[in-house]
């Protein structure tokens, strides 16, 4: 509100730049390059301070400076090498694995030997809906921090449609369960939307609160109404076969139809909010809120909208993990994607494509840490912290610049211009 | 500035007549609900007990005991004779009060309700609560000072996490759990350093700023736990702070062993309470902290120094987080654990709203929350056929409604979450 007088008086120049920014989308290639030189810096330093932190928290590299200053300098390096190596392996796969396989060419050694990469991309799923059910909510203005109650609530209606109708051909079966997560996961946006537009309430502190509230009823459903007959554990009966998304290799690959449906909700997504009215008046009351007013929008649905389709993103994101992955419901079983989803958004600067790419830099680092920790024997925590320290670059640049004495550019950095509005 | 003050103030005038028909109806079906909900399963010939002396102490009160259903009778009325009287009359300035009085009405008729013919130690009940209260009160204190001065921190749980993990490590190294909790309060005021640095100077979104500190203190806690913590057993045994009877004081009956006799956070929970309602009212300095978070620019104008006040009241902010950090550790269970803090910042930043960022305010939120809490833990316990669940998810909808504005509301300080620009 204490912006309205400032935000008035230029409404009509800022309508005109949104206007003219819509007819030349492609602004120049350099500033393209300059807007990944950011996040691939803040990539980087992410990655060194992550080796620098293992270091320092190895024992085995204190007793080998002991020794000798160049003995322990050469562990440390060795320390870092191993466990970036076993990272990438797990990540990706094993070179020489992946050579060996494609040489010989048996097509089922080359699948096991590509097994990691493929892994990687399951992990990098419900990132990709996460990820862009933030970056929906920046692009209208609203900061919805409540991605993880949403992946809840989506997970648990989805599931529920899974175990529970019999006798679905899969055709239909999974389309309905898809839809269930998607409709759970837009109701737990579409009130703290609502809140917002119709009281002020704000939506950080209420998704917050949703968050919450969706972590206890999770807990109260899968002990009580949806607990799987016969155990004790709080975990959900299996979905049906009919309900499963479908694999694309053997046992145990995990690899299933669902990330190709993540990236045809990137595409989706990049043209709703591009190309069409809806997202244009989306996207203009994200940036100027009086401007759209003045122009006739509807703010107050627009932020629902948002926060609605929103939820319904990150709904999917649950769907996808228990049609999927899981195939049954687990208590706190997404802990974690709702942080990591506002990350990505920054770091994918709020664009779907860019999110998408983000995304999978953290579903590979994620699935790559978990080969880490079995053969450097490294937490796979500390994934989390590369994530923390990529996230500050990102939101604060003058960091990453002061750090690498880049030019301070004189554009504004637009990833911040959708978010610094409102605060609480 | 002033006509749009005006023009709020008009608006308030308007819906409050609206508002007091909205709320006299709310207590009638307070009301309502006492009656049928908890008077179904209650007979004329039952008896609720109330033990009020704490468990394994010799008795200084008798048990309390009351016919169950004609105590809930008469609560039932009493709610809609208020409502009545709030649409036809209209209780004025007295609302809030009256409010206040029915949540309490319908809690303990609920307890009244739940231990029908049984008995139930309300006196352990309060101690429980007092616990549970500790951490979420100390979150909306850190929350205070931040937002207070303009700086919106949802990294309070972030901090104490850190703060929690510091204080045993430290703690079980010195063998001295002063040092440990010192330790624990300087990881939350370095926490804070970072929030102020990127708020501040750097002039990122005050949420994404927080978003870091926790996704940052969630990984760092679990690695190091993970990796040194659970592995070595002597850097996870702090020991526990004694409890302090307070001579005279823990003699109070019902009182007494809630508040006096407890370890040395509750103290701090209490004086600092006193501390910071003193300190942001009726000092300079805490004129010039509501000054910077009100209107910066008017503050800057004036001489006072906008930066440098705001990273004062993050790092004491920071201070007391780190101190509810401490609590779950060296005041609580003794050691730590991966994710233990299990997101009582949060309920900390719920509280300091529903207190309406004041300190005596915060800690009645609190308190009800830890209430809400420590029942939720004994509900097996009681007749009750309500899940646990739905009485952990309390506090949070009671926020969220709160902050809707239907009921009560709660007012942030005007420049809070917006980045101050030097001209």
């Amino acid at each position: 509100m204490k912006n309205d007088k400032t935000e008035k008086t230029n409404a009509g120049q800022v309508l005109v730049k949104e206007i003219k920014k819509e007819l030349s989308p492609k602004a120049g290639k350099r500033s393209v390059w300059r807007s990944f030189l950011i996040p691939f810096l803040a990539i980087i330093t992410g990655l060194i301070f992550g080796a620098f932190f293992n270091v320092i928290t190895n024992v085995e590299v204190y007793t080998a400076f002991g020794r000798s200053f160049f003995e322990g300098l050469s562990f440390a390096w060795n320390t870092v090498v191993v466990s970036y190596t076993s990272l990438f392996k797990g990540a990706i796969g094993d070179p020489k694995l992946i050579a060996t396989a494609i040489s010989s060419g048996d097509k089922a050694l080359i699948i096991k030997s590509l097994e990691p990469f493929f892994e990687s991309l399951v992990a990098t799923t419900p990132y990709i809906f996460g990820g862009l059910a933030v970056a929906l909510g920046f692009k209208a203005g609203v900061f919805n921090i409540g991605v993880e109650g949403q992946i809840f609530i989506g997970a648990s209606a989805s599931v529920f449609v899974g175990y529970y109708f019999t006798g679905l051909p899969a055709y239909i079966h999974i389309p309905f369960a898809f839809l269930a997560g998607a409709a759970g996961g837009a109701l737990w946006g579409f009130i703290p939307g609502w809140l917002k537009a119709k009281t002020g309430g704000h939506e950080v502190i209420n998704t917050i609160m949703m968050n919450y509230i969706a972590f206890r009823l999770n807990d109260w459903l899968l002990r009580g109404p949806m607990r799987r007959e016969g155990t004790f554990q709080p975990v959900s009966p299996e979905i049906q076969v009919s309900a499963e998304l479908p694999r694309f290799f053997p046992d145990p690959s995990r690899f299933h139809v669902g990330f190709f449906i993540a990236i045809v909700f990137i595409f989706i997504v990049y043209i709703f909010l591009f190309k069409t009215t809806w997202g244009f008046n989306l996207r203009m009351v994200g940036s100027n809120p009086s401007a759209a007013k003045y122009a006739g929008i509807n703010v107050p649905r627009n932020i629902i909208l948002a926060m609605t389709l929103s939820g319904a993103l990150a709904g999917l994101a649950g769907a996808n993990e228990v049609l999927g992955v899981n195939h049954a419901l687990f208590v706190a079983f997404s802990s974690g994607y709702g942080f990591d989803s506002i990350a990505l958004a920054l770091l994918g600067n709020n664009n779907p494509i860019g999110v998408g790419l983000a995304a999978l830099l953290f579903g590979t680092l994620n699935n790559g840490a978990t080969r880490m920790q079995m053969d450097a024997r490294i937490p796979v925590e500390i994934i989390s912290i590369i994530q923390a320290m990529v996230l500050m670059f990102i939101a604060a640049p003058a960091i990453i610049r002061t750090i690498y004495r880049l030019k301070d550019s004189k554009e504004k950095d637009q990833t911040m211009a959708a978010t610094t509005r409102g605060g609480k | 500035m002033l006509k749009s003050l005006a023009i709020s103030q008009k608006k308030y005038e308007e819906v409050s007549r609206t508002k007091q028909i909205v709320l006299g109806v709310v207590f009638i079906l307070i009301g309502i609900l006492i009656h049928i909900v908890f008077t179904s399963k209650v007979d004329a010939s039952m008896t609720t007990t109330f033990g009020l002396n704490p468990g394994g102490q010799e008795k200084v009160l008798p048990d309390w005991t009351m016919n169950s259903y004609y105590t809930l009778l008469g609560f039932s009325a009493a709610c809609i004779v208020l409502g009545l009287l709030q649409i036809f009359v209209g209780l004025k300035q007295w609302t809030n009060r009256i409010l206040g009085i029915l949540i309490g009405l319908f809690i303990f008729g609920f307890l009244i309700w739940g231990a029908a013919g049984k008995s139930l130690n309300l006196e352990g009940l309060l101690m429980t609560t007092i616990q549970r209260a500790v951490p979420i009160t100390l979150g909306a204190f850190a929350g205070i000072l931040c937002e207070k001065s303009g700086i919106v921190n949802i990294a309070i749980e972030g901090m104490m996490l850190s703060g929690a993990l510091v204080a045993t490590i430290v703690a079980s190294l010195s063998h001295n759990l002063y040092i440990g909790l010192i330790a624990g309060m300087f990881t939350g005021l370095l926490l804070a350093w970072l929030l102020a640095l990127l708020s501040i100077k750097y002039k990122t979104n005050q949420i994404i700023a927080g978003t870091v500190i926790n996704i940052f203190s969630i990984g760092l806690t679990s690695y190091i736990s993970a990796r040194f913590v659970q592995q070595y057993e002597f850097l996870n045994s702090p020991g526990t702070f004694p409890i302090w009877k307070i001579p005279l004081l823990s003699k109070i009956p019902i009182i007494g062993p809630v508040f006096f006799q407890n370890s040395i956070f509750v103290y701090a929970m209490l004086v600092l309470m006193v501390v910071i309602h003193v300190a942001l009212q009726k000092t300079r300095w805490g004129l010039r902290v509501r000054a910077v978070g009100e209107h910066p620019k008017a503050a800057d104008t004036l001489g006072i120094n906008v930066f440098k006040t705001r990273y004062m009241a993050v790092l004491l902010g920071g201070l007391i987080a780190g101190l509810a950090g401490a609590f779950f550790t060296l005041g609580s269970v003794g050691r730590f654990d991966k994710l233990m803090t299990s997101g009582k910042g949060f309920i900390g930043l719920a509280a300091m709203l529903f207190g309406n960022y004041t300190p005596a305010g915060s800690f009645g939120a609190g308190m009800l929350f830890g209430f809400a809490d420590s029942l939720g833990t004994r509900l097996s316990i009681l007749n009750v056929p309500i899940p646990a669940a739905f009485l952990l998810m309390a506090p949070y909808v009671a926020t969220m409604i709160l902050l809707a504005g239907v009921v009560g509301k709660s007012t942030p300080p005007a420049a809070d979450g917006v980045p101050y620009e030097k001209e």
